[in-house]
């Protein structure tokens, strides 16, 4: 490892998170946690349609209940399209949403807000606003959406950005490379899979809340449990018309986003809320709100077709995408080109490919940025279609992997063509580790010996499976990040990042990246991070981008300040820096031996001779995003006459560069598996012919618990990224891409058929296996 | 109504609705530590201890606690003295975002004051009711078992 010796200790430890024992004490940390002594309870009015407009709003009744402040609704807020989307500027999602609209698009949609003294009055309020609808046709799914004299969802005319308005059409993209169909007439074998994600959760155990108040300015201040502060002051600002200077964004410690927390969901409400009353406003969604009214996976439909030569090298890959965004387009063309630009690039070999889809609009629940971003679902078909092809090919899975990943010094003409909603950026690949991942990851399930065995006990039948998947590091030309870091008087440093720990423990890398340029222990790097009055910019944290971007911004303030550090000791001791050493709190010349602790240090800067801050500020943008690599392998038990899935055992090997906190890293892996084995077995919103969700709550949306999952089993397989801070690439959102198709793959070893179709219930299975007639 | 009760070990005395909500009370007398993800007694994020029992204080009413004991996290150990379970869910990486936290290691202490020497599979069910989105549940299992192994030891207080 090329992490110099003489920064000590730092990266590559398990250090205790920063935040650590502030939460194992249970103090008060979280958005709501804070009591803002005066606060006015907030509620939302949802739509009990799926489509419908809204023919009339009488409040006079709700008015007139005690304690009622305020109640918002079309008629009296004013009109601002936008996006919910905490996207990066100018914004890819399109402006198809406004605060309060006169037409309703999904049962949950928001149609009135009230502000009361208590939580009782905020409710008996929302039971007292008559609204009359005119209820419109509903289209609930996607086929529905395109078909001929489909209703149209949006037809308002101030929307911007929409691809196809008149067809329900959000996105679309078509992008080729090479003559896929004649290189498919032609291959020695071909292979397919089409594969279905349903509509599911990210389900943070922590619901979305925000309290807004003023500061003894008067200006608003909103703590609030997001991903993305600074797009939350840009959107909030814009939306209820307020100058950004007078918005301040606080995010306290969240618990859990996984990409839910990356919209702008009630903050503009809570802001708009408290303007007009001239009270602090507290607001949180309930479980049920957090399921209809929040932010879910892009249920969608991909088809993958393969064809190969004899060696099983591919020669085309061609990809198509039906994506249901739900009412709302937030992240819909993004996703959808995350599904190819994620995947594509991992079979490098074949010189033919196309990808291609749509995203259109349906009266359900509002789809959003979900771990995975589109890759997970593209690599559930990709994955089985592989598996289907090696089969074909009487190839082992593994091989044909092998035979055909990219490979350090490769590239692939997908990381130019598709980017985040426009072009990509050329770039090679330069660290993987995914051959010695899928060797690792292979020995440990026992893939050479279990394989194929399909050993039986009792009803139950066993299979292997294994998948591979890439990510990225970050949105290349769109992400920046940036660090402030300050020496103390006492040799002791602060470390202020825009960038934004969701639970993660990004605070905690990112003081170790610091630590490790300064050679001291973490617990002297002090991280104040994620307020938008005291913290430089940061895009946010999505796209697996905190520590290889936010962590080079906080790479090069360090090396600055260390630059400073050796300047002002060289001048103390009368030495020249290039003989200078800082190492253990301390610097030192080779030359003559003599030291100077960083406390000196600091006490001379701050008051001795030549006064100054040592201090710096640096900014990273993403050139380019590295990818961490993965292989997922593993074991299930069938249940053939219950058609009840078992994951017996999953290992995955994933190479994320150098692991800056390695238990961290393996956190992420497993805690991703985990969702994924979710998404694989049992989580599926369901929805009644009206349009509404019937399994919005923890009872009847089965996430999994311990007794429901194996011990994972996640081994960091290292490598070397030389763009990365200390060799760092991402880790966060790899793992969920793996689960459905090594499940997928491992009940096609043990009983013979194909689950194409998320989660694999015990019915679909069943079904499954009679079609088959096993 | 008028309740008595003990907090954390110190007598509370005072008036509530009948029919407020346990979870609600006890975030009112700051106890933030009792988390609520769901309301619905489907999470475990509000669990405290009710006389050593485990209970979802979502489901609870105050007057239910009339004369007995509660014990929330912050009745446990503290930043700058943690209990032993609170230093091992640190020590085994067990904390990510922290909001399930609280509950965890509320059943963990259920679990291990009756039982020094859990299996795996004991530690696996007595956390069975409690969700967590981040973990996969790996490392919460590590830390109530070197929790265990510290009890064993004598090293608990
Ligand atoms: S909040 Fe009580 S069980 Fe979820
Ligand atoms: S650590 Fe986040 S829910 Fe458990």
């Amino acid at each position: 490892m090329a992490v110099e010796t003489r920064h000590r200790g730092a990266v590559g430890q398990s250090v205790t998170k920063v935040d650590g024992p502030s939460l194992v004490a249970g103090k008060p940390v979280f958005t709501l946690d804070h009591d803002v002594p005066g606060a006015l309870v907030g509620k939302i009015l949802p739509s009990p349609h799926a489509h419908a407009a809204i023919v009339s709003i009488d409040t006079a009744e709700a008015e007139a209940v005690p304690g009622v402040r305020a109640i918002l609704h079309h008629g009296n807020v004013p009109r601002v399209p936008y996006t919910t989307a905490g996207q990066g500027w100018p914004e890819p999602s399109p402006y198809d949403t406004v605060l309060f609209d006169r037409k309703v698009r999904f049962v949950g949609d928001r149609v009135a807000a009230v502000a009361a003294e208590t939580e009782e009055a905020a409710e008996e309020a929302l039971r007292k606003i008559r609204v009359e609808y005119k209820v419109l046709p509903a289209v609930l799914s996607p086929e529905e959406a395109l078909a001929d004299g489909a209703p149209v969802i949006h037809d308002e005319p101030d929307a911007e950005g929409i691809y196809d308005a008149k067809h329900n059409i959000v996105a679309a993209v078509d992008i080729p490379v090479g003559d896929v169909a004649s290189a498919l007439a032609e291959a020695h074998v071909t292979a397919e899979a089409t594969c279905e994600i349903p509509y599911s959760q990210h389900a943070a155990i922590e619901p979305h809340g925000v309290i807004a108040y003023f500061d003894e300015a008067g200006r608003l201040v909103l703590r609030t449990s997001t991903q993305v502060p600074f797009h939350v002051r840009r959107i909030v600002a814009r939306v209820v018309g307020l100058d950004p200077a007078r918005i301040r964004v606080i995010k306290p410690r969240i618990g859990g986003g996984f990409g839910s927390k990356q919209e702008i969901l009630l903050e503009p409400v809570a802001a708009l809320l408290a303007l007009r009353t001239g009270r602090p406003v507290r607001m949180a969604y309930s479980r049920e709100e957090v399921f209809i009214a929040s932010r879910t996976r892009h249920p969608m439909r991909v088809a993958v077709k393969l064809g190969a030569g004899k060696d099983g090298v591919l020669q085309a890959i061609d990809m198509e995408v039906l994506s249901n965004t739900g009412a709302y387009g937030a992240h819909a063309l993004t996703v959808l080109s995350n599904v190819g630009s994620k995947t594509l690039p991992l079979y490098n070999k074949a010189p033919h490919l196309r990808f291609r889809g749509k995203a259109v609009y349906t009266n359900l629940p509002v789809a959003g940025a979900y771990r995975g971003y589109g890759a997970t679902q593209g690599y559930f078909a990709l994955e089985v279609a592989m598996d289907r092809l090696a089969e074909a090919l009487g190839m082992d899975p593994i091989e044909l992997r092998k035979r055909n990943h990219i490979r350090v010094g490769e590239t692939s003409p997908i990381f130019e063509k598709i980017g985040e909603g426009r072009e990509g950026t050329a770039q090679v690949v330069r660290s993987c580790a995914l051959a010695d991942c899928l060797r690792i990851g292979a020995e440990r399930i026992g893939w050479k010996e279990n394989r194929g065995r399909r050993r039986e006990d009792g009803p139950w039948v066993h299979g292997l499976g294994m998948a591979c998947a890439m990510q990225g590091s970050g949105i290349t030309g769109v992400d920046m990040a940036a660090a402030t870091l300050v020496m103390q008087d006492d040799g002791s440093f602060r470390l202020l990042v825009g960038a934004t720990d969701l639970g993660t423990g990004s605070d905690t890398i990112l003081a170790q990246i610091a630590a490790q340029e300064l050679g001291v222990p973490v617990d002297r790097v002090l991280v104040y991070s994620s307020d938008t009055d005291f913290t430089p910019f940061d895009t946010g944290a999505y796209a697996s981008s905190t520590t290889y971007v936010s962590g080079n911004a906080v790479l090069r303030a360090a090396q600055s300040v260390h630059r400073q550090i050796l300047d002002v000791a060289a001048a103390a001791l009368g030495e020249r820096p290039e003989v200078l050493e800082l190492a253990e709190g301390a610097v030192a010349s080779r030359k003559t031996g003599r030291r100077l602790t960083l406390g000196e240090i600091g006490h001379r800067a701050t008051y001795v001779v030549d006064q100054r801050q040592i201090a710096a500020t640096a900014s990273f943008t993403c050139p380019e995003s590295p990818p961490p690599f993965a292989a997922f392998f593993c074991e299930v038990a069938v249940d053939r006459e219950t058609g009840v899935v078992r994951v017996e055992r999953f290992v995955v090997a994933a190479d994320c560069g150098v692991a800056i906190h390695p238990k961290a890293a393996e956190g992420q892996l497993e805690g991703a598996i985990l969702q994924g084995i979710g998404h694989a077995l049992c989580e599926e919103m369901l929805f009644a012919p009206s349009g509404r969700c019937v399994n919005a709550g923890f009872f009847d949306y089965k996430l999994p618990s311990s007794l429901d999952t194996p011990r994972i089993e996640a081994i960091l397989v290292p490598s070397e990224e030389p763009t990365g801070p200390w060799g760092a690439k991402s880790i966060s959102e790899i793992g969920i891409n793996g689960p459905l198709p090594a499940i997928s793959n491992a009940i096609y070893d043990a009983v013979g058929v194909r689950l194409t179709r998320a989660p694999f219930t015990p019915e679909r299975v069943l079904l499954a296996l009679r079609a088959a007639g096993k | 109504m008028k309740l008595l009760f003990e907090l954390n070990g110190v007598p509370q005395y005072l008036d509530v609705e009948p029919g407020e909500r346990l979870l609600r009370l006890l975030r009112r007398l700051g106890m933030k530590s009792v988390k609520e993800g769901c309301g619905t007694g489907d999470c475990g994020a509000c669990t405290v201890l009710v006389d050593g029992r485990a209970v979802r204080s979502c489901l609870m009413v105050a007057p239910q606690v009339q004369g007995r004991r509660v014990l929330t996290l912050e009745g446990l150990g503290s930043v700058d003295d943690p209990h032993p379970l609170q230093q091992a869910f640190l020590d085994a990486g067990a904390v990510q975002c922290g909001f399930c936290t609280p509950g965890m290691i509320l059943v963990a202490y259920e679990l291990l004051q009756g039982n020094d020497d859990p299996s795996p599979e004991d530690v696996r069910k007595a956390i069975a009711g409690n969700l967590c989105r981040c973990t996969g549940y790996v490392k919460i299992a590590d830390a109530v078992l070197l929790a265990a192994r510290w009890k064993q030891e004598g090293k608990w207080r």
